[in-house]
C-alpha cells in the first residue's frame, strides 16, 4: 500500500469537523477532510473527530468500508488520532449499543451515570492529569484543562493504555495511546492553547 | 447537599474536577454586537470578531453569539462573522437567534459552531430540538429558556418568547424538562426581571432548574459582578455563567471575573 505525506480528516458525518479543520489549518498544516476509504487507506496521518454516538459513528463507518480503512491504517503503523467518538471507536465495544467498535485497543467504552451535582453529558473544562510522558502531551502542563463533551468514557484494558486521566465521578481515561494511536476523550480543536498544543505535538509525532 | 461537582469529589488533588464555566454573550445585529436593558434599547458595542479575540485571550470558556438581526434576508451576514469567529477562536461557542430548523442548524455548524440555541421556534415547535439532537447529537443543542416570574404558573415561573414580548403558557421548569427528554443538552436559562439590569441573577428559578435538571445550566441575566456570579453558581447550583454588559461595557474583564470567583473558593480554569 502506497503511503502519501496527506493529513486525512476522516469524514463520516459524526461531527463539527469544520472545528478541527480550522485548528489545522492554524498551525500552518495542509489536511484533506475525506471520507472516500481509499484516501484514507493513503494517508500519510489521520485524524477521525466525532460527536455523538459510538454506534452510530461505527454504523456510518463500516456502511462507508472506513472501518477497514481505518484498520489498514493502524496496521501500517501510520499516526492516528481518535477525538471525543472517534477516541471511543478505537476500543472493543461500547455499552452504548451491541455493535463492536474497531477493536484496535483493548478496552470498552462505559456510560458515565449522573448523580447530584454531576450533570452528564460532562460538559465544560475539565483537569487532565498525566499518567506517562508521551510526544503528544510533551510541553502541556500537568493538570491543565482541556474542553470535554461526553456521556460515555472510555477505559482502557492495559494501564500503559492512559496517558492522561480525568476525575468526574470515576476516573476515566482522557489521553489514550497505544503504538501509532493516540486518543483524546477531550476537543482538542477546541481546548484553546493547550488543545493547540497537543494538535501541534500530533502533526510531527513519528511513532 | 450531597454531592458537588469541585474539588470535594477528586481525591487527592484539591484543585480537580469540573470547572465552572464563565460564558459571555454577544447579541449580534447586523454584524455588530449590541446590548440593550431588558430586552430594550439595544446600542453598539462593537465588532463581535474582535470582541470576541479579546475575550479569547482573557480567558473566556465559551461563548455565545445571538442573532438579533431584524430581517431574514441578512442572516448571512451573521454566518459571516461565525466563520470568522472560529478561524480564530479555538474554544467551544454557540450561536442562536431565528434557528428554527435542521437546515438552519446545519448552517451554523458547518460555519464553526459548536452548537445552536434554539428558543421561540422550539416552543412553537418542540421536534426542532429531536431532529437537531438525532441529527447532530444531543451536546449541540442548547435550549433558550426566558422565564418571568409568576405566581399562577406550577413552579412560580412562566415561559416568555419573542424576546420577551410574548407569554406562553408554559411552565419554566415543566418545559426545561420536556425540552432535557426531547434531548436538549443543555438551557441557557435567562429570567427576565434581571436582564440587563446587573442586579444579580434570579436565584429561585436558577436553583429549581439546576437541581431539577440532568443536564448542565446556565444562568443568564443580571449578572453586574463577580459576587452575582459566585452566588449563583455556589448557592443556585448553576453549571455556568452568563455574562454581557459587565465585560462589554469595560467594568470588568473575565481575567478579573475568574480571580475573583477562584479567591472564593469557585473551580474555574485559570486563564
Amino acid at each position: 500500500m502506497r503511503s502519501s505525506d496527506e493529513l486525512v480528516i476522516v469524514d463520516y458525518e459524526a461531527g463539527n469537523l469544520r472545528s478541527v479543520e480550522l485548528a489545522v489549518s492554524h498551525l500552518g498544516a495542509g489536511a484533506v477532510t475525506s471520507g472516500d476509504p481509499e484516501r484514507v487507506r493513503r494517508a500519510g496521518r489521520v485524524i477521525f473527530p466525532g460527536v455523538g454516538g459510538a454506534d452510530a459513528a461505527m454504523a456510518v463507518l463500516r456502511s462507508r468500508g472506513l472501518d477497514e480503512a481505518l484498520r489498514d491504517v493502524h496496521r501500517a503503523g501510520r499516526p492516528m488520532l481518535g477525538i471525543c467518538v472517534g477516541c471511543q471507536v478505537v476500543f472493543d465495544s461500547s455499552e452504548e449499543g451491541p455493535t463492536d467498535c474497531l477493536g484496535l485497543v483493548p478496552g470498552r467504552v462505559t456510560r458515565l451515570l449522573p448523580a447530584p451535582g454531576r450533570k452528564v453529558p460532562h460538559m465544560g473544562w475539565n483537569v487532565v492529569r498525566q499518567r506517562r510522558p508521551h510526544p503528544v502531551v510533551a510541553g502541556i502542563a500537568d493538570g491543565a484543562r482541556f474542553y470535554f463533551v461526553h456521556s460515555f468514557s472510555v477505559l482502557p484494558a492495559a494501564r500503559e493504555a492512559t496517558v492522561g486521566a480525568t476525575w468526574y465521578g470515576r476516573e476515566f481515561a482522557a489521553v489514550v495511546a497505544a503504538g501509532n494511536i493516540v486518543a483524546t476523550q477531550f476537543h482538542a480543536e477546541k481546548s484553546g492553547h493547550w488543545g493547540l498544543r497537543l494538535l501541534d505535538n500530533f502533526l510531527s509525532w513519528s511513532p | 447537599m450531597t454531592h458537588t461537582t469541585g474539588a470535594a469529589d477528586a481525591p487527592g488533588a484539591a484543585a480537580d474536577g469540573l470547572a465552572k464555566r464563565v460564558i459571555v454573550c454577544l447579541d449580534v445585529r447586523d454584524g455588530k454586537t449590541t446590548k440593550g436593558v431588558r430586552f430594550l434599547d439595544n446600542k453598539v458595542v462593537g465588532d463581535p470578531v474582535a470582541m470576541a479575540q479579546q475575550y479569547y485571550r482573557d480567558g473566556v470558556d465559551e461563548l455565545v453569539f445571538y442573532d438579533i438581526t431584524a430581517s431574514a434576508e441578512r442572516r448571512g451576514i451573521m454566518l459571516d462573522v461565525v466563520r470568522r469567529v472560529a478561524e480564530q477562536i479555538f474554544i467551544p461557542f454557540a450561536v442562536g437567534g431565528g434557528i428554527g430548523s435542521v437546515a438552519d442548524m446545519r448552517a451554523v455548524l458547518l460555519a464553526g459552531a459548536e452548537k445552536v440555541s434554539v428558543n421561540s421556534q422550539a416552543v412553537r415547535n418542540p421536534h426542532i430540538i429531536s431532529e437537531g439532537a438525532a441529527a447532530f447529537g444531543t451536546q449541540c443543542i442548547v435550549l433558550g429558556l426566558d422565564a418571568k416570574k409568576d405566581a399562577a404558573m406550577p413552579s412560580g415561573y412562566r415561559v416568555m418568547i419573542d424576546g420577551m414580548r410574548r407569554a406562553t403558557e408554559l411552565d419554566a421548569l415543566q418545559w426545561a424538562q420536556r425540552a432535557q427528554r426531547l434531548g436538549a443538552g443543555e438551557v441557557v436559562l435567562n429570567a427576565i426581571d434581571t436582564d440587563g439590569v446587573q442586579a444579580g441573577y434570579e436565584m429561585e428559578v436558577t436553583r429549581l432548574l439546576a437541581d431539577s435538571l440532568t443536564i448542565p445550566v446556565v444562568a443568564s441575566g443580571g449578572a453586574g459582578t463577580p459576587d452575582h456570579l459566585y452566588e449563583v453558581l455556589e448557592h443556585a447550583h448553576a453549571d455556568a455563567a452568563l455574562v454581557a454588559s459587565m465585560v462589554h461595557f469595560g467594568t470588568y474583564t473575565v481575567r478579573e471575573i475568574k480571580r475573583a470567583l477562584s479567591a472564593r473558593g469557585v473551580c474555574i480554569r485559570e486563564p
